[in-house]
């Protein structure tokens, strides 16, 4: 069986499992929903006292604000297992179980868990999204359609790298992961403002080592068929996200390093 | 050739220092102290196709460690393993689709999960055709007795049930070797006699491979054909159980009731152990005295109620062993 269809074997036992207690998934999808709910409130408050800030309305801000979410649930949905990766594989030792199947690791890390309960904060964006739509008389044509993929695609794999990383970390230390949450949630924060809201190192950072700008800011640009008021050249906007996918690719170099630092010393 | 070669192997470990308290913690990051521990020093053994290993030894010896490094997911620091013609670090997918692994304290089944489901992602996992699979799940549910589990939860299963659980899951493949780790470890009376009886069912029939740790001597004496006690990263001893009682403790004992008051005994090549009333336990030394010769020389001269013959216990041995090579817990 090939990696794909045995990825859809591991999505139907985790929805099994997880429907083995339906209420529970329910109350925790609506918990995220709410939750994320609030932040939106917060930002149209900001709006409501200012107005446009810096040049952008809040409609457009909710376009940011709705791709990075969605981005982020799918990525949060698919990559749960490196979340969980130090507290649940390597403390308890349950990694080397996974190494004793025939099997690569990261597959059945991504197989170990798909969390319905994401859906909450997926829910949460398309609504905005439909809102921000609205409030901008947003016209859908099929070519912002495949740049709004195309974004959502660089995104999953921006947040999915974030994910890996901090699985990295663990084959170090299970005591650090905070610093690469802050990293993952404190993303998925900064992502819903354009960076041309931040300082200019900040901003250095968003793109060059970190490179959330890549898969919100420049894309949404593109979405929008705005130019980029920092200076980045049209041609580059539609490209940006592509960055999502080279992180995620160094991301698994990192991991495969630390899998044979982990099967060199056993810890 | 054989289907297992082990030599040479050692392995140490890294182990960081850290002081105690706060301000232990914060210097560790800065600056890490190391302390190297040698798990492994110079491991050398072969098993052919079909034998029963029992591998033993006090905490801490360097088993576990060599049941990582050849299940493949450690790997050595010197010397060299061969399994069936692949180095399993190596090679370690290839590897571990011909192997069994059953861990005594951790589960590889889904909590969340029905038994049968677990099984058919363990298919899935390891490609195991579907027709096949079928019938080796099917006699692996008959011989283990797993009918009316498999539509529970694993969760819901008591550790007896879930241990025969997990010796099926670890089994769907049909594996050559198995690898037991404390496979008996908090289980019932009747449930350890259950794995016991199925793995030397299947070491018999079908001729599996099975190398077996274990804290519980009684597993050895029941399976294991053949003994490695290891120590101090090093194999200590390497025969079949019999052979390593009689090395290390020979001695027999012979528990008689006497009609009235245990007398005062003085026979050659025995010696009194213990006295309570009417009951004496003496040991003796078969290579010096028969059972036979004994108790014909006591029920000569006195009035026996009841006479019976033991071995030492297998515990007994063991920890004799360890004792005479200063192998007690690192």
């Amino acid at each position: 069986m090939n990696a794909l269809s045995l990825l859809g074997r591991y999505f139907g036992a985790s929805m099994r499992s997880q429907m083995q207690y339906p209420a529970s998934a329910m109350m925790l999808t609506l918990a995220q929903l709410a939750s994320t709910a609030i932040e939106i409130v917060s930002i149209w408050a900001l709006f409501d006292r200012f107005g446009a800030v810096k040049g952008w309305a809040f409609g457009e801000v909710m376009f940011f604000y709705a791709l990075i979410g969605i981005s982020f649930s799918f990525a949060d949905f698919l990559t749960r297992g490196f979340d969980v990766f130090g507290s649940d594989f390597v403390r308890t030792g349950a990694f080397d179980r996974l190494l004793l199947r025939p099997r690569s690791a990261a597959l059945q890390l991504v197989g170990h868990d798909f969390r319905i309960s994401r859906f909450g904060r997926f829910f949460q964006a398309s609504i905005i999204l439909a809102i921000a739509t609205g409030t901008l008389g947003f016209v859908w044509t099929p070519q912002a359609i495949l740049l709004a993929l195309w974004t959502i695609a660089g995104g999953v794999a921006f947040f999915g790298a974030l994910f890996v990383l901090q699985a990295v970390m663990a084959f170090w230390t299970v005591e650090s992961l905070e610093a690469v949450n802050a990293l993952t949630y404190g993303g998925v924060y900064a992502g819903q403002f354009p960076i041309s809201f931040y300082a200019r190192w900040f901003r250095t950072f968003l793109i060059f080592i970190v490179p959330l700008a890549c898969v919100s800011y420049f894309p949404v640009l593109a979405i929008l068929g705005r130019s980029d008021p920092l200076g980045a050249p049209d041609w580059f906007l539609p490209l940006a996200p592509a960055a999502g996918f080279l992180f995620l690719a160094l991301a698994f170099l990192a991991w495969r390093f630390g899998v044979s630092k982990y099967t060199s010393t056993g810890s | 050739m054989p289907q297992i070669l082990v030599q040479d192997l050692a392995k140490t470990y890294r182990v960081a220092e850290r002081d105690p308290g706060m301000l232990g913690a914060v210097r560790g990051l800065v600056r890490r102290r190391w302390r190297t521990v040698e798990a492994l020093k110079d491991v050398s053994f072969s098993l052919e196709r079909g034998e029963l290993l029992g591998f033993i030894g006090p905490n801490g010896a360097g088993k576990s460690t060599t049941i990582k490094i050849l299940s493949g997911i450690l790997r050595p620091d010197g010397g060299r393993v061969e399994i069936e013609g692949l180095v399993p670090y190596a090679d370690r997918i290839k590897h571990v689709a011909r192997i069994g692994v059953v861990f005594g304290q951790r589960t590889q089944l889904w909590w969340d999960l029905p038994v049968i489901d677990g099984f058919d992602l363990l298919r899935d996992i390891y490609r195991v055709d579907p027709q096949r699979y079928k019938a080796t799940r099917d006699e692996l549910v008959a011989m283990l007795r797993l009918e009316k589990l498999l539509d529970q939860p694993v969760r819901q299963l008591s550790l007896g049930q879930r241990m025969r659980a997990e010796i099926a899951a670890a089994l769907l493949h049909e594996p050559s070797i198995l690898f037991l780790d404390e496979p008996t470890i908090g289980l019932d009376a009747p449930s350890k006699l259950a794995v016991r009886e199925f793995v030397k069912k299947l070491n018999q029939e079908r001729g599996v491979t099975v190398l077996l740790t274990t804290h519980d001597m009684h597993d050895i004496e029941a399976l294991a054909q053949r003994v490695i006690v290891i120590g101090h990263g090093q194999v200590l001893a390497d025969s079949p159980f019999e052979t390593l009682r009689a090395n290390v403790l020979a001695e027999r004992r012979l528990f008689v009731d006497f009609a009235g008051d245990a007398p005062a005994l003085d026979l050659p090549g025995a010696e009194v152990r213990n006295r309570d009333g009417r009951s004496l336990e003496l040991a003796f030394d078969p290579r010096v005295t028969s059972a036979p010769a004994l108790i014909a020389a006591i029920t000569a001269r006195h009035a026996v109620e009841d006479i019976h013959v033991e071995q030492p216990a297998i515990e007994e041995v063991i920890a004799k062993f360890y004792d005479l090579h200063g192998a007690n817990e690192a």
